[in-house]
């Protein structure tokens, strides 16, 4: 007994000791951080879902047939964990979601049309950060309910959930919670008070799973998952827009890019919809098939490579 | 450094004590897989591993011998997280049963290893001793054997206990709750503050249950087999 | 070589997709395993730089070891998510977060080892050096340590066999060598890296295991003979490997 009070005390003393140093740096965030690329060489980075490290691996492969180099760091987190890095330059290429970095950068603006996110998003964004062309191509949050739910409930669109969601335990990911395009939103705008949120994945396959399962009751999933009609699931519709306009664009570190770079990632925007995006999460989710794969099967379709 | 600071800051929160995200109610909820989960390890292991070792006839003796052993190798080679996920994706089986598969997978071997060698290591002279006074096979085993064996196998279900409170703390990464979910929450979100704080907390728990098992040592092991201190 | 799928039940995504794993072989897997390998290996070789002149401290000097001990036992028994997460208070989020808890570990299992190992060395053997003319150092280096190998690299094995697993568990933040492909596959609901990480990492497990063991059989060859030296080394190396935990 007095051993392991000893031991504590000694482990608890160091760690204070430890404590006292100086702080390199007076980072306050021990997260953040990355180094950038060598000299040249384009940084292209990902969150941690395949539609991003999908479209990431579109940049990447487009600019490579520009003979540009390219480093890749790929399936970084949440928006919430690789912002910083494209801030700083350690990143200079990220395959973005306008309506999603527009909350990030200006929270609570009102803008939900693609035109308008757009304009705010290019004189909101700090002067290093820059927008490409926006595509068509759009994956949006949804709530969304199976199909027993929603013929229990009469749930069609997410205002119909409001005399039930105090029954409902909706889940998502940790990040859900505290998102405009999250529970916050849906709270403010469409007075909607869940049981209970529980913290999953990343619309994947546990979420997927806790919603059939039914875990929980209804679950933030992406419009352009092939689960959803998979599993005959509903999405509610979203008529006051709390999750906006969600046009795929490459968010680049200005001073990095060149003329070569933007004209090839423009090319892929020109070029990319949604019912592009729906197909290959189709491949991926179905066949396994792997991001580089189905991004280049993808980019010759098209001719940029 | 100065983050661990702000990290006890977080503790100060008001909000942090109450409903299901606040600290009481995470505790409680990795105390309770935890138990749930040594329960079963207990039941499964503990009577296999004092029947095992309490066998000795020649060749079965040996060939147990070298399972058991291997066993406790095999575990510690088996990746925690790798069989969490691979068990939440197959079985897709409701929450709590694919986590607690692999959980109770990786704790047995330290209660079924320490409770066999607690038994074995028992001297022989003991044995002896016990039938010659009349006991039959599962009183030896337990009036005599087990006694004795008692410090190995508070041990071995010590180490389990960790085993157990380490895998529960993984599992929020699958979707389960406790104090794991402060950690992939904050990780999720860029807090490193919630982070701390539930590795402070894990640590915390982690060292309780050392005293605990220090405490259960004073009370069950008899005086006359507590091993020299070193 | 092409062995059937094996199906996962309720889905018909088989089990293991070779040819994902013929794909992804040069690169996802071996960046993986790379980062595997500096991340498993490195804290081993600095705990056990640690460890040995600690136990040889703690063998002479005897206040020193209960104080050593209590603190290696109490950081030992903390699971290694909780240190790695307080290491990024110190190191962000590089290789050290997770070398350096996996290496605190390792020292809380060779030291034990060491001072046992020094300590087990009979006396006559000692005083029969010293009677030779070895001074304390050569005595030490000579015949004290080598005598110590055996029980010093069964800790070395358990440690070392440890580490390799936990080393996965720092995928939880982005820095897990093989257990990458674990996350990787749950994020693609895809059970084939998952696999391939396992058994990777369990192969990675066995054939470290195997080579000390030859490291050991190289550097004991007096150890050959005498069946009583054999059962009492075996004996030390049961009570370390039912006293050592894996997490």
């Amino acid at each position: 007994m007095i051993r392991i009070v000893r031991g504590a005390a000694l482990v608890v003393a160091a760690a204070l000791a430890l404590t006292a140093c100086g702080d390199e740096g007076g980072d306050d965030n021990p997260l953040g951080g990355g180094q950038g690329g060598g000299s040249g060489t384009l940084v292209v980075g990902s969150a941690d879902f395949p539609e991003s490290e999908l479209i990431g691996e579109i940049y990447a492969q487009a600019l490579e047939a520009k003979n540009i180099k390219v480093q890749r760091k790929f399936k970084i987190g949440a928006r919430e964990v690789y912002y910083g890095q494209v801030a700083n330059g350690s990143i200079q290429v990220f395959p973005e979601y306008n309506g999603a970095l527009l909350e990030r950068v200006d929270q609570g603006n009102p803008a939900s049309s693609t035109k308008d996110v757009d304009a705010q998003l290019r004189q909101k964004l700090p002067k290093e950060l820059e927008i490409l062309n926006t595509s068509a191509a759009e994956d949006k949050d949804a709530l969304v309910v199976t199909g027993e739910t929603a013929r229990k409930h009469n749930l069609k669109t997410i205002e119909d959930l409001k005399p039930v969601a105090g029954d409902l335990v909706v889940g998502g990911p940790p990040e859900f919670k505290t998102r405009q395009h999250g529970i916050v939103g849906l709270e403010k705008v469409y007075g909607l008070k869940f049981k209970q949120f529980k913290s999953l994945d990343v619309a994947g396959p546990i979420t997927v799973s806790n919603l059939s399962k039914g875990q929980i009751q209804a679950a933030n999933l992406f419009t352009t998952d092939p689960a959803i009609t998979k599993n005959g699931f509903v999405v509610l519709e979203d008529p006051k827009n709390v999750f906006g306009s969600q046009n795929v664009v490459p968010l680049v570190y200005k001073s990095k890019i060149t003329p070569t770079a933007r004209e090839a990632l423009n090319a892929v925007s020109a070029k990319l919809t949604t019912a592009d995006l729906l197909a290959m999460n189709g491949q991926m989710a179905e066949q396994k098939a792997d991001p580089e794969d189905v991004a280049e099967e993808w980019l010759r379709k098209q001719g940029l490579i | 450094m100065n983050a661990i600071l702000s990290a006890l800051e977080w503790f100060a929160r008001g909000e942090q004590w109450s409903g299901p995200d606040g600290i009481p109610s995470r505790v409680l909820e990795h105390v309770w897989y935890s138990l749930l989960g040594f329960a079963i390890t207990l039941l499964v292991a503990l009577p296999a591993g004092l029947v095992l070792g309490h066998l000795r006839r020649g060749r079965l003796a040996a060939i147990t011998g070298f399972l058991v052993t291997s066993s406790a190798n095999a575990a510690r080679a088996l990746p925690t997280l790798g069989l969490l996920i691979l068990a939440v994706i197959w079985t897709s089986a409701g929450d709590l049963v694919p986590i607690l598969i692999p959980l109770v997978v990786l704790a047995v071997p330290p209660v079924l290893v320490n409770a066999y060698a607690g038994v074995r290591q028992v001297e022989p002279g003991l044995r002896d001793a016990a039938e010659g006074m009349g006991m039959r096979g599962r009183q030896v085993l337990l009036r005599v054997e087990l006694p004795v064996a008692l410090p190995l196998i508070l041990l071995g279900m010590r180490t389990a206990m960790i085993q157990i409170i380490s895998t529960a703390t993984i599992a929020a990464y699958v979707g389960l709750g406790g104090l794991g979910r402060y950690i992939v929450d904050g990780y999720a979100r860029q807090d490193y503050d919630s982070m701390a704080g539930g590795a402070i907390l894990v640590i915390a728990l982690a060292v309780a249950v050392q005293f605990v098992f220090a405490g259960v040592f004073r009370l069950a092991v008899s005086p006359g087999v507590r091993a020299p201190r070193r | 070589m092409r062995l059937p799928a094996l199906a996962a039940p309720g889905d018909d995504e088989p089990l293991i997709r070779w040819d994902w794993i013929e794909r992804n072989l040069g690169d996802d897997i071996a960046e993986a395993l790379e980062e595997h390998l500096v991340l498993s290996f490195t804290p081993v070789l600095l705990g056990l730089a640690v460890a040995l002149p600690l136990g040889i401290a703690c063998a002479r000097w005897r206040r020193l070891y209960p104080v050593v001990l209590a603190t290696t036992s109490v950081l030992y028994a903390v699971p290694a998510i909780a240190l790695f997460v307080v290491l990024v208070a110190f190191t962000g989020l590089s290789y050290s977060t997770v070398i350096i808890p996996l290496a605190l570990y390792t020292l809380s299992v060779l030291v034990p080892g060491v001072v046992d190992g020094l300590r087990s060395v009979p006396d006559h053997v000692r005083q029969s050096a010293t009677a030779m003319g070895f001074g304390t150092l050569r005595r030490l280096l000579r015949v004290e340590l080598p005598l110590a190998v055996p029980v010093v690299m069964a800790g070395l094995r358990v440690a070392a066999v440890s580490n390799i697993s936990l080393v996965s568990v720092g995928s939880l933040i982005g820095i897990g060598g093989l257990g990458e492909l674990f996350t990787d596959g749950l994020k693609r609901d895809f059970p084939t890296p998952i696999v391939v990480g396992i058994v990777l990492i369990i192969v990675l497990a066995l054939v470290t295991d195997v080579l000390l063991l030859l490291v050991q059989r190289l550097l004991t060859p007096w150890e050959r003979a005498g069946r009583a030296d054999r059962a009492a080394r075996k004996a030390r190396e049961e009570a370390l490997t039912t006293g050592g935990g894996e997490r």
